[in-house]
């Protein structure tokens, strides 16, 4: 191992698809044991960051030290170093899951026997010891994702890779992904997630970088950058848009920023750092001057939000980057 | 180096772990067979209808230049046909671990990288040891006979062999080349042709100068000529130059067919890191 503490060391990386560059002097520090989210819209470039930290792309310019090695001079000991998760989930359909993590294990390089007791501790781990003998085809999309998961958790690597880990799941499959993930961290792994959604960087990540156009934009923990883009928001929609300037004086007394105001759907938005007192102030100020309300709450923001303040621009999903390589191989 | 990478580099210890690695890839095909046993049954399905379609439905009509049985004739271009559509099977394969992703899961572990390649070339090689077997039984159950002694048709089915061998590549190459598995159906058009417009049913001296031609010079075409022979079947031999020398043409094809299609199929593998 060099002397760096930092599980994955990117700088300046350089990535072009024909005239399109999807990194384009990209630059990362992730400490050791640290889950770090690389958040950003289709096409900003996360997947294609991704898949060179895990040796699957030649970059064309800067450099890559992952656990410590040289992603392009050493790439077969970064190999025994991480785990990859790539976006469609990669277990063999007909085989069972038992016969999936046996492969991998002996693929792996660990002996039958080995390979074997891996798949038992880990079936029992990822809590798919009751399906380890049904075929996966018959398993749902959480339980796939888990098996998959636990493929990559074969030689317990240093550093993690999930390319958005959820995409695709429904609701409690998103939940099991997530319980899973969280005990790998316990466990002292560095995890490099890539996801669409900031609900999903702020349940699992302490660090978040956001990527627009190959780069690094914003890289913070997620309460910090919720802080710098205002926080949650506080939403009143009123029944008559003439108490507008009634509703906007309530919310700016307890906001974090100027409000915005929307005429036409009669809607007060704004940051608000102590939620729920916003909210009940806002409530009763309202109820006491008698003004009708259609709805109040508060709400997380939207990536698109974080997007259009960090960049100015809104997260529009560009052609370049996180699905190139389906059409490059294609 | 920490002992996670001790003897990793080591020339005969990589040589090991691409032979087990191989055959790790290949076990994993392998029990696909076992537990998808319908699976065998419909690729075998195509070939046994066709013995009893044009051995007994078109049968009846077709007669062989030079004489002889036409189930005789038939019942080894059957074989070849077998193993000439077997490259779909292949590039059916490789489609679906590209898109699934299985493929990337190779590329980022440290197992030999030829393994995914070579495994992939190991089970279609067995599955089609198989698909000879069965068909064979069927062929001797509706009374074809090999005439050629033990090791003459042992020479035949590895002829046969031989060219499923080279189809590998083809179809591991154009297999990297499909985008989906829908795509990966249309494959038909391509296999169908590549099949039939050869000697597998009629001799090439029975249609258009210049269809017969094309057939006379199918790979395919050799191969099944020569296996006749050797099995003692009626071949129907022409006159032409290809035809006459089958017997090393069914060498020398595959053995073409392997040094143009490896270089094409490595570098598209290749590509993949691009």
């Amino acid at each position: 191992m060099s002397a760096s503490s930092h599980a994955i060391l990117a700088q300046g990386l350089q990535k072009r698809y024909g005239e399109k560059h999807a990194l384009d002097g990209f630059d990362l520090a992730v400490p050791q044991g640290t889950v770090y989210g690389l958040l950003g819209p289709n096409g900003a470039g996360k997947t294609t960051a991704v898949r060179i930290l895990a040796t699957l792309v030649r970059l064309d310019g800067g450099r890559a030290e992952v656990a410590g090695y040289d992603v392009t001079r050493d790439p077969r000991k970064v190999r025994r170093r991480i785990g990859f998760t790539g976006q469609f989930t990669a277990v063999d359909e007909i085989l069972t899951g038992r016969q999936n993590l046996r492969m991998f294990g002996r693929l792996f390089h660990l002996s039958p026997a080995r390979a074997a007791a891996r798949a038992d501790e880990l079936l029992e781990r990822f809590d798919l010891t009751e399906a380890a003998d049904k075929g996966t085809k018959e398993y749902s999309g959480g339980m796939r994702r888990r098996l998959d998961l636990a493929a990559s958790m074969i030689l317990a690597p240093s550093v993690l890779f999930l390319d958005e880990p959820t995409t695709g799941l429904d609701p409690r499959g998103r939940n099991e992904v997530w319980t899973a993930v969280r005990s790998l961290v316990a466990g002292g792994t560095t995890v490099l997630l890539t996801t669409q959604y900031l609900d999903e960087a702020d349940q699992l990540a302490e660090r978040v970088a956001v990527i627009d156009h190959g780069n690094v934009i914003a890289d913070d923990t997620p309460a910090a950058l919720k802080r710098r883009i205002g926080g949650d928001q506080l939403e009143v929609v009123l029944d008559e848009a003439v108490d507008l300037p009634v509703a906007v004086q309530a919310v700016a007394k307890v906001a974090a920023g100027e409000p915005e105001v929307d005429e036409e759907s009669r809607r007060v938005t704004a940051a608000v750092d102590q939620r729920v007192s916003a909210l009940t102030d806002v409530a009763r100020t309202l109820q006491d001057e008698g003004i009708g309300v259609e709805d109040i709450g508060l709400r997380r923001p939207t990536l698109d939000e974080v997007f259009l303040r960090l960049t100015g621009h809104r997260a529009e999903a560009s052609a370049v980057g996180d699905q190139e390589h389906t059409e490059v191989s294609a | 180096m920490s002992t996670l990478d001790q003897g990793l580099d080591a020339p005969e210890r990589r040589m090991y772990w691409a032979v087990t690695d191989g055959w790790t890839v290949a076990r994993r095909t392998l029990t696909h067979l076992v537990r998808q046993p319908a699976n065998i049954a419909w690729q075998l399905g195509f070939p046994i209808v066709s013995v009893l379609l044009f051995g007994y439905v078109f049968g009846s009509a077709m007669s062989v230049p030079g004489g002889g049985d036409y189930r005789e004739y038939l019942m080894p271009g059957m074989f070849g046909m077998t193993m000439a559509m077997g490259f779909m099977n292949t590039a059916y394969a490789v489609v679906l671990d590209t898109t699934k992703g299985v493929t990337d899961r190779f590329r980022s572990m440290p197992m030999a990288p030829s393994a995914p390649v070579t495994g992939r070339g190991l089970a279609d090689i067995v599955s089609a040891g198989l698909d000879l077997l069965v068909l064979a039984v069927t062929a001797l159950v509706i009374g074809w006979r090999s005439d050629g002694g033990f090791w003459a048709t042992l020479a035949a089915f590895a002829l046969l062999l031989w060219l499923r061998f080279a189809l590998i590549w083809i179809g591991i190459w154009i297999g990297l080349m499909t985008p989906n598995e829908e795509a990966a159906g249309n494959l038909f058009a391509v296999a169908f042709p590549f099949a039939m417009i050869s000697s597998v049913f009629v001799a090439p001296s029975q249609m258009p100068d210049w269809l017969g031609a094309i057939a006379a010079w199918n790979p395919v075409s050799s191969t099944v000529t020569a296996a006749r022979e050797l099995f003692g079947n009626p071949a129907a031999l022409g006159d032409s130059w290809i035809e006459q020398n089958a017997m090393v043409m069914a060498v020398v094809w595959p053995l073409v067919l392997t040094l143009v299609f490896v270089p094409l199929a490595v570098r598209r593998f290749q590509r993949l890191s691009r």
